[in-house]
């Protein structure tokens, strides 16, 4: 194995991208609403494909607002299919976002002769090639730390009112907090965390990056800025050993499975993603198995 | 274009009847098996199985050259997609059990990393020389016009046997949406149920791989049984329609894209379920907005007849035999216009006489007993509610004018029956109200 300086960058990218989407995931969580940052990265797909049509370029400004457009949308549309026509929220959000990334790979196929774009760059990502950059520090780096600076200084400023309404939506609206109008700006944080890490490290981190950094840290604490913490540290744990894995045992343990020996290194954002959820899985085992060690607290009978 | 048209209407190609053919049982078999999962709430593990089984393809992809298997056969990927597919399941039920986590951070964290990790396996395979990962990005985005006759013949018998399975076991699976505790305490074996019906959403995943691919297979399970939803409240018609809607969006699909070659087929079979589900939304009989609409706006104009029937009724009961529009303004927070309306569509069905100068008017014969009749239920259902319910004397009004509009005859006979005979004595009681301290 042989660590470069594009492998520092690589995991500096996916670290602070995983540290950013673990911030909203974590509310995403509490909010019951977890496959929304799945339905909102398919649901984005039209949104760029739209950008990219009306614009006819790769720049970042239009793609960036049709895909958070596209996001918002994903959100108010499922909700008000669920409330108007009383269809379940899992369903109605499922219709929702199967239509639009089914709308988005049609328009993508469309642009085609235009714009050069591929369904699977919005999937998986090109963290490997977006870290080349001419620049001292790649672009792909300032920006995912902008996101979660952006994201960390949203969660602090409304820690409270997301707290709240996150466990008791009514006694929040009843005490003057617009609970709605948090939650629309929960989703466009998601959208946009997820649009401005489409391009570096692929819809499928932020998808896991959102969900299971949370989840593992709520095996571990009990209260929302604990979670939060934890959350942090997942996210930057797996976003290392993910990349480690991608470049070093992944390739030699498939190369041993498969019986060829050219295989290159692993996608790195697939690794994060596996390794965020190996960390969960090993969690869920260890915290049951204490669990079960110590002895519940009984009430003494006097 | 109207010759390729042509061609497919009428099956010309042996290709177009395979797809076609493979396209519409697995169509009608998603919604079957999607409309239990619908009314189990559990629509979007679809999505997640789907996203799960991408590990199992692509490590059976690398395995197949050892194992002597062809990394081309369909079969022998669908293997690796079913363990996996089942893996992600079983992952699934553990995070459940063994943890608080809710339902939908469970489907969440399995596809995921699951599909991370199909996607790191996909990347070196990428690598790999002679461009093989072609084959597997078929089964991402579905491509049926890839479809082998093999494969179409395995579709078909798949496809065949989950609606077999749906169908002899319809009773059992009712029960178990729509009461699992009842089921469990009747003896039936509940989990060997919810495993099947699991089991069965597994197989309609991994045969929609082809057709709709990974991605877009849980829209064939979802949007279909969403939109039978709108037509019918009962279970056999909703399967069935649901199927139908499934079929029918898969063979719109294929013919779209038959006709506007270029984009992609399982991306236009969506659309078009979408379409099946946008009409249904609108139209839909039995929950569409348009029915919907239309029977809210019945009981709107009911329930304003019958506030002014009573007002017209109290006022009168006061002493006056003809009332004024300004006396009935102040007794509700209605506007003037709107009860402007209401007077002149209860004087053109005969309930009122107005006053030659049209300023006042009473009730005549018919409009007396039908308001009778309201404000007798209204009385009954607050003299009922003040001695027997013990509700708060200032909210009797308001309750009563809640329920009063939903009174049936049977209802009210009961009501009179249970409640003391000065009540019974007189065709109105007299406002309890009234009698209030």
């Amino acid at each position: 194995m042989i660590w470069t300086e594009l492998d520092t960058w690589i995991t500096l990218t996916g670290a602070l991208t995983a540290m950013a989407c673990a911030v909203p995931g974590v509310f995403l969580l509490l909010n019951k609403q977890s496959m929304l940052g799945d339905a909102i990265s398919h649901a984005v797909l039209p949104g760029l494909a739209a950008g990219f049509l009306v614009s006819g370029t790769r720049d970042t400004a239009p793609m960036l607002f049709g895909a958070v457009l596209a996001g918002l949308f994903t959100g108010v549309a499922s909700g008000m299919i669920s409330r108007r026509g009383r269809v379940e929220s899992g369903a109605s959000l499922g219709v929702v976002f199967c239509s639009l990334f089914a709308l988005g790979l049609v328009l993508i196929r469309l642009a085609a002769d235009h714009v050069d774009l591929d369904p699977s760059c919005v999937l998986y990502g090109s963290l490997e090639l977006a870290v080349i950059d001419s620049a001292p520090v790649p672009r792909i780096v300032w920006q995912s730390g902008a996101v979660l600076i952006l994201n960390v200084i949203l969660a602090v400023l409304f820690f409270k009112e997301l707290e709240i309404s996150a466990f008791d939506c009514r006694f929040a609206q009843a005490n003057g907090i617009p609970s709605e109008i948090l939650q629309h700006g929960l989703t466009v944080a998601t959208a946009l965390t997820t649009v401005v890490a489409f391009e570096s490290v692929g819809s499928i981190l932020v998808i896991a990056m959102l969900i299971v950094p949370g989840a593992s840290a709520m095996l571990l604490s009990r209260s929302v800025a604990g979670v939060l913490l934890w959350s942090l540290v997942v996210a930057l744990v797996s976003a290392v050993a993910g990349h480690l894995l991608a470049i070093s045992a992944g390739p030699s343990l498939l190369g041993l499975l498969s019986g060829q020996d050219k295989l290159g290194s692993l996608s790195s954002a697939g690794m994060m993603a596996a390794s965020a959820g190996m960390i969960f899985f090993t969690l869920l085992g260890v915290v049951r198995f204490v669990q079960r060690l110590t002895p519940a607290d009984r009430p003494t009978a006097h | 274009m109207m010759e390729s048209l042509w061609r497919v209407i009428f099956l010309q190609d042996y290709n177009t009847r395979v797809v076609l053919a493979g396209a519409c049982v697995f169509g009608a078999a998603a919604g079957l098996a999607g409309t239990f999962l619908l009314l189990r709430k559990r629509s979007l593990l679809g999505d997640t199985l789907g996203h799960a089984t991408l590990p199992g393809i692509t490590l059976a992809f690398l395995m197949a050259g050892p194992l002597g298997f062809s990394p081309r056969s369909f079969l022998w990927l669908a293997v690796g997609a079913t363990i996996s597919g089942v893996a992600g399941m079983a992952s699934v039920l553990l995070i459940r059990k063994m943890s608080h986590l809710k339902d939908d951070a469970a489907l969440a964290i399995v596809l995921s990393v699951f599909f991370g990790a199909g996607i790191a396996m996909l990347s070196a395979i990428q690598q790999l020389p002679g461009g093989q990962a072609a084959g597997l990005e078929r089964l991402i985005y579905g491509n049926p016009a890839s479809m082998s006759a093999g494969d179409a013949w395995f579709v078909l018998l798949a496809s065949t046997l989950v609606a077999g399975v749906c169908g002899c076991l319809f009773k059992e699976f009712t029960l178990l949406c729509f009461d699992e505790s009842y089921a469990l305490t009747a003896g039936w074996a509940v989990k060997s149920l919810d495993a099947l019906l699991m089991g069965l959403v597994v197989l309609v995943t991994i045969v929609g791989l082809q057709t709709v691919g990974i991605l877009l297979v849980v829209a064939l399970l979802v949007i279909p049984p969403a939109a039978a939803r709108f037509w019918s409240d009962d279970l056999r018609v909703l399967a069935m329609v649901a199927a139908g809607g499934g079929a029918l969006s898969s063979v719109a699909g294929v013919v779209a894209s038959a006709i506007l070659p270029g984009l992609p087929t399982g991306a236009l079979i969506v659309l078009s379920a979408f379409l099946f589900f946008a009409a249904s939304l609108l139209a839909g009989t039995k929950r569409g907005l348009m029915v919907r609409y239309l029977i809210e706006r019945r009981a709107a104009r009911q329930l304003r007849r019958e506030h002014v029937l009573r007002a017209i009724f109290e006022c009168a009961e006061d002493g006056r035999s003809a009332v004024t529009l300004e006396e009935l303004v102040a007794k509700r927070p209605w506007t003037e216009g709107d009860l402007r309306a209401e007077i002149t569509s209860l004087a053109n069905a005969g309930l009122l006489t107005m006053s030659p100068s049209g300023s006042s008017f009473q009730l005549n014969g018919r409009g007396d007993s039908e308001a009778r009749r309201l404000v007798r239920n209204h009385r009954l259902w607050e003299i009922y509610l003040l001695n027997h319910a013990d509700v708060a004397p200032g909210r009797v009004d308001r309750d009563a004018d809640l329920i009063e509009h939903v009174l049936d005859r049977r209802l009210v006979d009961e009501l009179e029956d249970i409640l003391d005979a000065r009540a019974r004595e007189r065709l109105v009681p007299g406002n309890p109200e009234k009698n209030l301290p």
